[in-house]
């Protein structure tokens, strides 16, 4: 297959113009007579849904939570980019689009990224009518905080709760549509296959959780929406319901899937407690401004952080980067984190955390003032671990977070399917390599209000559909092999639980596949992954019937497909023989030991192919040119 | 720690229900309550008993899906957690806990402890928003908010819409979580335009899905995760008569216009 990706060409900052003019548009009154299909209510499936419906479309929402309210962007806590320079910092959509290109480590398009930051303005503005209660200053204008070590103060933020304040936002306008009839909602449904009818989407698979039934659903186009995939690894900062499944099944169907090894890892989680431990709490980021953080000298040292004396103490990040200290990026940081922990210098549990103190900003500013910028992340830690990070210092670890992976899209959003859009974290994405702090809501909510439905429309207006309803014999070939499925999986009565089997994915993922990643650790998962796969098949326990509410049933669809994709992510981690942004090869590192990409091979988008049952899939390649941010290393010495 | 559970099992909503006792060994007090719950859950897989079913999805807190009745408490002996937040250190060894779902008419009893909130989204549905078509929106700063409204409204719209509010009122009212939606909205200058009609619409709509009178209990507060104040009940009270007043001489009741 080619990758195409449309992407204008011409001066960067006129192509969105442009190409939208060019876009086709749906005469107003036709619009009503489309259907259009969203999976997903977080910030992107919520704000394409409103605001297709608002242009007349029929939508059609889908999601697995009890209410669209709870998608997972809920939980986003720091904050949404925007360049508005409101702060007169010398802040610039221009700048945005470079510390994007750059942050990323050169691996995603220009033209995209360029129509983010672009878009970054109007989404503040929107979304400030719509109520969400940003942070302001005293004279009533909006505040800005500076996030994830960028220069400029260009975060917008709601206290501690921006993701959940956008969210609600997008949120009760869906909620205005499906009052006014415009939105039909389906919560508590799960897609579990993709309709494709003379190589278009067409139409969605569904299973209603609450009942167990297989329901047939046909519209124009499909929107795919569904959050990211970390939750592969188990244990992540994702809510525990957040899969791979609606993307996998849409893979499998033909949507090409982008540069899956790209996965985040956050620096700043509390660590695991021991083996009952179901999820990971992330910190923000913030508390690096004023935290240090250090390990023992020595291996193995038990003795109590305070009795542990300032020269017998390593405060790495400081001594190896001293021009950043505790401030070099996400990836950077969390791979330091690692490498004192395999020393044997690691604290707490296992050996697997670090001491994060703020011992000296207490001495300096006074605990006030540190309760005061911080005083609820304290709380949560103490919530968690029974500790007072005020008396002693915190213990962190770094744990998977966000995937720049997913599906490949063009810069209409659409991926390899005609009709097939694929919006958030979900898609391969703007963020290349890397995600800056801030911009995963920026770009969802970018995706959803303010491109898609140009896009979209594009596709409607020129594309003759033939019609297509529930009865389709494709349609009723699709309910029966996604019925079968289900059925083999309850079948197999087997000795071990969905969750045993996904922690031990998890395990083998974190270790061959984690924060840095070698030729052998890859092969060993490549062997290991289809083992597991063989057992779980032979060797699950799904309990109850699939015509109920089987929050078991559920898992255990989501965790197949987990060992399925497992493999692929692993597969394009071994081709990618460089290291870049959250993919750390260590085969491929300066002299000094720092990340060294390689841009003569691999400045591409992956972009995978399904190739059938049992066979290797098609790697396909989009070409990345830079013709405005010049290719260079990324040095935080 | 050793403790004893004594859970609520409902096959589906038309299963009259019944507690089962469940004793769970070797609890680790570092381990959250669903954890425990995950843990006794994996035991009785491997006994071939079908796990109890229960709602959760961020574990953090934030997102609302959990909700469990504990002793008697929505989400809990500890104030302002929600129960995926809540850890079994608050518990003595040995201890007996008796775990129920939310209990209200309008939230129907699903499985175990699941229950049905989509009244919740059907209320905010009519009303719970500002009419703002994608597009049509000014620039950020042109209308500033002062500071204290901002701050206001923040502490309002934190709620979660988990429903705890609901299962701690006698009369099963949902007045704190409309009241949180009106008051984070009214609050603001760009929620004036439709505040009469709001209000009125979301009182109506929250009386038809059959949650009950509010008799100033306070209960809601108290099993609120948010700490959401029963002062936005009295700021929707005012702003509920005004609209009220100010709709009868075109002749229209209450909620006539939803
Ligand atoms: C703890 C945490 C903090 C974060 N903080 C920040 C931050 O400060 N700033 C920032 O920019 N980003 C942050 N992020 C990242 C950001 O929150 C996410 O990338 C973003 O919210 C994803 O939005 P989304 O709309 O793509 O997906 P989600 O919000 O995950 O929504 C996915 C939707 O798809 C539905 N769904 C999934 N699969 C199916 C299926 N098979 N069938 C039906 N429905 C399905 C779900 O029900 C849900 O409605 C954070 C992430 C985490 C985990
Ligand atoms: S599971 Fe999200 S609030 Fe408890």
């Amino acid at each position: 297959m080619e990758l195409k990706s449309k992407a204008p060409s011409g001066p960067i900052e006129k192509r969105w113009e442009k190409y939208r003019f060019e876009l086709k548009l749906v005469n107003p009154a036709n619009k009503r007579k489309f259907t259009v299909l969203v999976v997903g209510s977080g910030l992107a499936g919520a704000s394409a849904s409103a605001s297709l419906a608002e242009l007349g479309y029929n939508v059609r929402c889908f999601c697995f939570q009890d209410s669209p309210r709870r998608a997972h962007s809920i939980a986003a806590q720091g904050g949404i980019n925007a360049a508005k320079n409101y702060q007169n910092d010398g802040d610039s959509v221009y700048r945005l689009f470079y510390d994007t290109v750059k942050g990323g480590d050169f691996r995603a398009r220009e033209s995209n990224v360029h129509r983010l930051a672009e878009i970054s303005v109007n989404i503040i503005d929107q979304c400030v009518a719509q109520g969400v209660p940003f942070a302001r200053e005293y004279g009533g204008l909006l505040a800005n905080r500076s996030f994830g070590g960028t220069q400029v103060s260009r975060t917008f933020y709601a206290r501690g709760q921006t993701g959940q304040q956008l969210l609600l936002g997008a949120y009760q306008a869906l909620a205005r549509q499906i009052g006014l009839g415009k939105v039909k909602m389906f919560p508590r449904t799960e897609m579990l296959d993709l309709l494709v009818v003379d190589g278009r989407a067409r139409g969605l698979v569904t299973r209603d959780l609450l009942t167990g039934k297989l329901d047939a659903h046909v519209g124009d186009a499909v929107v795919l929406a569904t959050g990211g995939y970390g939750n592969l690894y188990y244990l992540s900062t994702n809510a525990k319901g957040c899969n791979v499944t609606a993307i996998w099944r849409a893979y499998r169907r033909g949507a090409a899937m982008g540069n899956p090894c790209f996965t985040q890892i956050h620096p700043t989680c509390i660590p695991v407690s021991g083996e009952h431990q179901s999820k990971l709490t992330l910190m923000s980021e913030s508390l690096r401004n004023d935290g240090r953080i250090w390990v023992p000298l020595k291996k193995g040292d038990a003795r109590l952080p305070k009795d542990i004396p300032e020269n017998e103490r390593d405060y790495y990040l400081e001594r190896r980067y001293p021009a950043f200290g505790n401030l070099v990026p996400r990836d950077v940081a969390s791979r330091a984190a690692k490498a004192v922990c395999d020393e044997g210098r690691g604290v707490g549990p296992g050996g697997l955390g670090v001491y994060l103190d703020f011992a000296d900003a207490i001495k300096r500013l006074g605990e006030p003032a540190i309760r005061e910028k911080y005083g609820n992340l304290f709380e949560m830690y103490e919530k968690i671990t029974d500790e007072n990070g005020y008396q002693r210092p915190m213990r962190i670890y770094p744990a998977i977070h966000y995937a720049m992976g997913g599906l490949w899209v063009d810069y209409n959003l659409m991926t390899t399917i005609p009709g097939l859009y694929c919006l958030g974290e979900a898609n391969f994405s703007d963020h290349g390599a890397n995600r800056l702090g801030a911009s995963a809501l920026m770009q969802g909510l970018a995706d959803g209000y303010f491109i898609l439905p140009y896009t979209i429309g594009d596709y409607l207006a020129t594309e003759k559909l033939p019609p297509v309803d529930e009865n389709h014999p494709a349609m009723k070939a699709l309910q029966a092999e996604v019925a079968e499925r289900t059925k083999k999986l309850l079948a197999v009565r087997g000795k071990r639980t969905v969750d045993s089997f996904h922690r031990e994915l998890g395990k083998i993922m974190w270790e061959d596949c984690g924060m840095s990643r070698n030729e052998k650790g890859l092969t060993h998962a490549l062997k290991r992954i289809p083992e597991l796969r063989d057992e779980y098949h032979r060797n699950v326990s799904v309990l109850g019937g699939s015509e109920e509410l089987n929050q078991s049933l559920e898992k255990a669809g989501r965790v197949a497909d987990f060992l399925e994709f497992g493999e692929l992510l692993c597969l394009d981690a071994l081709e990618r023989r460089e290291s870049c942004g959250g993919h750390y090869r260590e085969e491929a590192v300066t002299p000094e030991g720092e990340a060294a990409r390689d841009d003569a091979n691999f400045c591409h988008v992956s972009g995978w192919e399904y190739a059938g049952p049992g066979k290797k899939p098609v790697l396909n390649k989009e070409p990345l040119t830079f013709e405005y941010v010049k290719l260079t290393e990324r040095k935080y010495k | 720690m050793n403790v004893t559970l004594r859970v609520w099992r409902q096959k589906n909503a038309y299963d009259p229900g019944r507690f089962v006792v469940y004793p769970v060994a070797d609890v680790s007090p570092d381990m959250s309550f669903l954890e425990m719950l995950d843990v006794l859950n994996e035991g009785l897989i491997g006994k071939g008993e079908e796990p109890i079913a229960f709602d959760h999805d961020c574990r953090e807190g934030i997102c609302g899906t959990c909700g469990l009745v504990i002793d008697g408490i929505p989400h809990g002996p500890r104030g302002a957690t929600t129960t995926c937040q809540l850890h079994m250190r608050a518990f003595e060894d040995r201890a007996q806990i008796t775990i129920e779902p939310w209990r209200a008419a309008a939230f129907p009893v699903v499985r175990d402890l699941v229950v049905d909130r989509s009244a919740f989204d059907r209320i905010i549905s009519v009303g719970g928003f500002i009419s703002a078509p994608t597009g049509s929106a000014p620039d950020g700063n042109a209308l500033p908010v002062p500071k204290t409204a901002s701050d206001l409204a923040m502490d309002a719209a934190q709620c979660i819409g988990c429903g705890a509010c609901v299962a701690a009122c006698p009369n099963a009212s949902a007045m704190l979580f409309v009241a949180a939606k009106v008051s984070h909205l009214g609050l603001l200058p760009q929620g004036q335009p439709e505040r009469r009609e709001r209000v009125r619409k979301m009182v109506a709509r929250m009386d038809a899905e059959g949650f009950g009178k509010c008799t100033n209990t306070l209960e809601c507060e108290a099993a609120c995760p948010k700490t959401i104040s029963v002062e936005f009940i009295a700021r929707m009270n005012r702003d509920y008569l005004v609209a009220s007043l100010l709709e009868r001489p075109e002749g229209k009741g209450a909620g006539g216009t939803g």
